[in-house]
């Protein structure tokens, strides 16, 4: 793997909410072309991450660049700006526009001048989509609600996507679907990926490398191979029985 | 095991059984109910003492029309409903729907015989019949025309339904050359029926419209941005204020003021989105009702300015594009310059096409925007605020033109109101104004602007047709007046609809991306919970 110059950089990141620290002094580093995998237990502040870099909420302390530019503070529609797409937790994709309106939300960035080329990619990737074109978001099932999501984060021509936990309560053959297509995404793309998973074992195999966090701090990493490998991973994460 | 009792008791009892049962049930609930509300009334004795008057009958009467209402629901309406529901099994169809039942040729051809009958009688009704009987003949004779529009209606439904827009807006552009022509010939002058269309075009036509553009201006704050906005008449009062003191002030037309009450109403839409762009839901419903009081409080006591309740008046009429004027005394008085007789209905005509013209503009500018980047932002900010936030989409300012558009219209029809009133005073601004124009957006259906005009005919059409209804005081005594009960029917109507069309007259909502062709989203993906 050719590990690309520095694409995300997450430095010393602390966040609170109110008075509660959610993260502790995080540090991950997402190089371009990569895809990255954070993995850890519920409540670890993998999401928590995930929306700092979108700042709401923001980093108290800490600093976090992309492609060279501070977005620590930055607003968070023009850190989407800077071309990072997410698709976000729980998809919220929007229920009552059709799948075509909310590709045309994704897109909104641009002048539509991509946008039929950019449909066409993302109907190849997911034909599923297509065949549900002009139904409505909210009466999709709940995998073609994350390739929706995924799809529509795709229309923004992004740099950098997060994934956060794409894999949340669908079906492993969904599963495995969702996985390839990022995989693909990677490879003929060339797109960095960030992704936050509870699925260790589904990410790890994905990922180039990965992260462990555990109560707001990252406690381990290494490429995707050595933690999946791993002895503490394996206990902790992918055969269950120790926390 | 006591509740598989309890079910199996229930389902052997016959529908007569369960009907006279839950009619005691309704009959006891509404004896609670209305014992304080009808059964007793305050009153002043000759000493101005306050008393209380026991209305007994009444109470017995109000709460025998419940159970009887409960009984016939469920003994015959529930099994009737459940019967069109099963397929007839030698056939394999559904029976008729009630509508086919109901809208037959003969009862359509008697209808007709009837209304003529009765219209050729007109004059020498009460002299056979005697006054009452007389007075229900009269509303038989609106119940049988109402019976033969419906069966029309009925007829031509699929072709109604395909062109309802075009239809609708032909209807509107037709209606008071329609009343004029109608009324002449009834008449049997020119200057009959232009006197008589008067209270047809202005009362029903112009009243109805107002509101129809004011709920379409609400729809773009309510219905597409999703920001529940109790106070919308303060831009209705900016914008009337606005052309009501330039007016009078300043001596501008019309036409130029009216672009300026619109900005002026925008701009206090945005006075009102800055410090409500963090609140959503309740806590923006909240907020923006305390804008409308405080408008209207300002109103009151800013008496320098506004002259506070007594209000504004002599306001200037339009002009026809400055060409022709509505001022009898003028020199270029339009009866004048045509040389036509003297009428007030010129005027009246002449604001009917205006505010048609202007409410058309609203619905125009609104399916222009919803095809186009904002307007698809407003209804996404409507879906997910923090998703659009991600997908880089600025919801400051997103919210902010929601706002400005919706007071916008709000303006335009404010000062529309003024010209046409000649007098605004803040009586006219009160919450309720606030309350209905949402409510026959709600009704319409969020969004839709077939449903929320369809909503404002009923509803204000609705509560001006009472004041039609003087032969009920054939049946209900003198001294009933039926406009009283305007907020009762109102209310009632609402209940009514939101039982049956929770989504409103229209709920489903027109998709504006299409890949290579269009395809309408069918009613089935409507029903479901989101949103």
């Amino acid at each position: 793997m050719t590990a690309g110059k520095s694409l995300l950089d997450i430095r010393g990141v602390e966040t609170y909410y109110g008075n509660i620290r959610a993260l502790n002094g995080v540090d991950v580093t997402v190089n371009e072309g990569e895809i990255v995998a954070l993995i850890g237990a519920n409540g670890a502040g993998k999401s928590t991450l995930m929306m700092t870099i979108f700042g709401t909420p923001r980093a108290r302390r800490g600093t976090i660049t992309f492609g060279g530019t501070d977005i620590t503070d930055l607003p968070t529609h023009e850190i989407a700006r800077l071309r990072i797409a997410q698709s976000p937790e729980g998809r919220r994709i929007f229920p009552r526009m059709t799948v075509m309106e909310n590709l045309q939300m994704g897109a909104s960035l641009d002048n539509l001048k991509f946008f039929d080329e950019d449909v066409e990619k993302v109907f190849a990737l997911f034909p599923r989509l297509k065949e549900r074109i002009a139904q409505r978001g909210g009466t999709l099932s709940g995998g073609e609600q994350q390739m929706l999501s995924i799809g529509r984060a795709l229309m923004a021509r992004p740099k950098l996507l997060l994934l956060d936990e794409p894999s949340l309560g669908l079906a492993p053959l969904i599963v495995k679907q969702i996985f390839d297509a990022i995989r693909e995404l990677n490879r003929t793309q060339g797109l960095t990926v960030f992704l936050v998973e509870q699925n260790a074992f589904g990410a790890l195999k994905l990922a180039t490398r990965g992260y462990v966090m555990v109560n707001g701090v990252v406690t381990m990493s290494g490429t995707g191979k050595d933690l999946l490998a791993d002895p503490e991973v394996r206990a902790a994460y992918l055969e269950g029985g120790r926390h | 095991m006591a509740n598989i009792a309890q079910a199996t008791r229930e389902e052997s009892a016959t529908p007569f059984q369960r009907g006279i049962k839950e009619a005691l049930y309704a009959g006891a609930i509404s004896f609670g109910l209305f014992f304080l509300f009808i059964g007793l009334r305050t009153d002043q004795n000759i000493r101005n003492e306050l008393i209380l008057v026991p209305r007994w009958g009444l109470l017995a009467s109000v709460v025998a029309l419940v159970m009887a209402g409960r009984f016939l629901y469920v003994a015959y309406g529930q099994p009737f409903m459940a019967k069109q529901k099963i397929v007839d099994v030698a056939s394999g169809l559904l029976p008729d729907s009630v509508a086919t039942r109901f809208f037959r040729l003969p009862y359509f051809i008697a209808a007709l015989v009837a209304v003529v009958l009765l219209f050729v009688l007109a004059g020498s009704l009460d002299s056979i019949f005697g006054p009452v009987l007389a007075g229900y003949l009269r509303f038989f004779r609106a119940l049988a025309i109402i019976y033969a529009l419906a069966s029309v209606m009925f007829y031509f439904r699929a072709f109604i339904q395909a062109h309802f827009s075009a239809l609708g807006i032909g209807v509107l552009v037709a209606y008071p050359i329609v009343v004029v022509v109608a009324l002449t010939l009834i008449s049997g002058s020119m200057a009959g029926g232009f006197q008589g269309s008067l209270k047809w075009v202005d009362n029903f036509g112009i009243q109805i419209l107002i509101y129809v553009m004011l709920a379409w201006g609400l729809n773009i704050v309510v219905g597409l941005a999703g920001l529940l906005d109790l106070g919308y008449v303060a831009f209705y009062a900016v914008g009337a204020y606005a052309y009501a003191l330039l007016a009078t002030q300043l001596g501008w037309s019309f036409w130029i003021l009216l672009p300026v009450a619109g900005i002026m109403a925008a701009f206090w839409g945005v006075m009102l989105g800055f410090p409500v762009l963090r609140l959503r839901g309740d806590y923006l419903a909240i907020v923006t009702l305390a804008f409308g009081e405080i408008i209207r409080l300002v109103l009151i006591n800013w008496r320098e300015v506004t002259n506070g309740a007594a209000g504004i008046s002599g306001i200037p009429k339009v002009s026809f594009f400055g060409l022709m004027s509505f001022n009898v005394s003028d020199p270029n008085y339009i009866a004048k310059v045509l040389g036509i007789a003297q009428s007030g209905a010129y005027y009246k005509i002449f604001l009917y096409y205006l505010i048609l013209g202007l409410a058309l503009l609203t619905a125009f500018v609104t399916i222009r925007l919803r095809r186009m980047p904002v307007g698809r932002a407003w209804e996404a900010l409507r879906e997910d605020e923090i998703a659009c936030r991600s997908l880089g989409i600025n919801t400051t300012t997103t919210k902010l033109t929601a706002f400005a558009t919706g007071a916008m219209f709000g303006g335009f029809a404010g000062s529309f109101f003024a010209a046409r009133q000649g007098f605004v005073s803040p009586e006219s601004f009160v919450f309720l104004e606030s309350a209905i124009i949402l409510a026959i957006v709600v009704l319409g259906g969020m969004g839709s602007l077939v449903g929320i005009a369809v909503a404002a005919a009923v509803m204000i059409g609705g509560t001006e047709i009472l004041r039609e209804m003087e032969f009920l005081k054939a049946v209900f005594g003198q001294d009933f007046t039926p406009e009283l009960y305007r907020m009762l029917l109102f209310g009632m109507a609402m209940v009514i609809v939101m039982l049956w069309k929770p989504r409103g007259f229209v709920g489903s909502r027109e998709p504006t991306a299409f890949l290579h062709e269009r395809k309408a989203v069918s009613g089935a993906f409507t029903k479901e919970g989101h949103g």
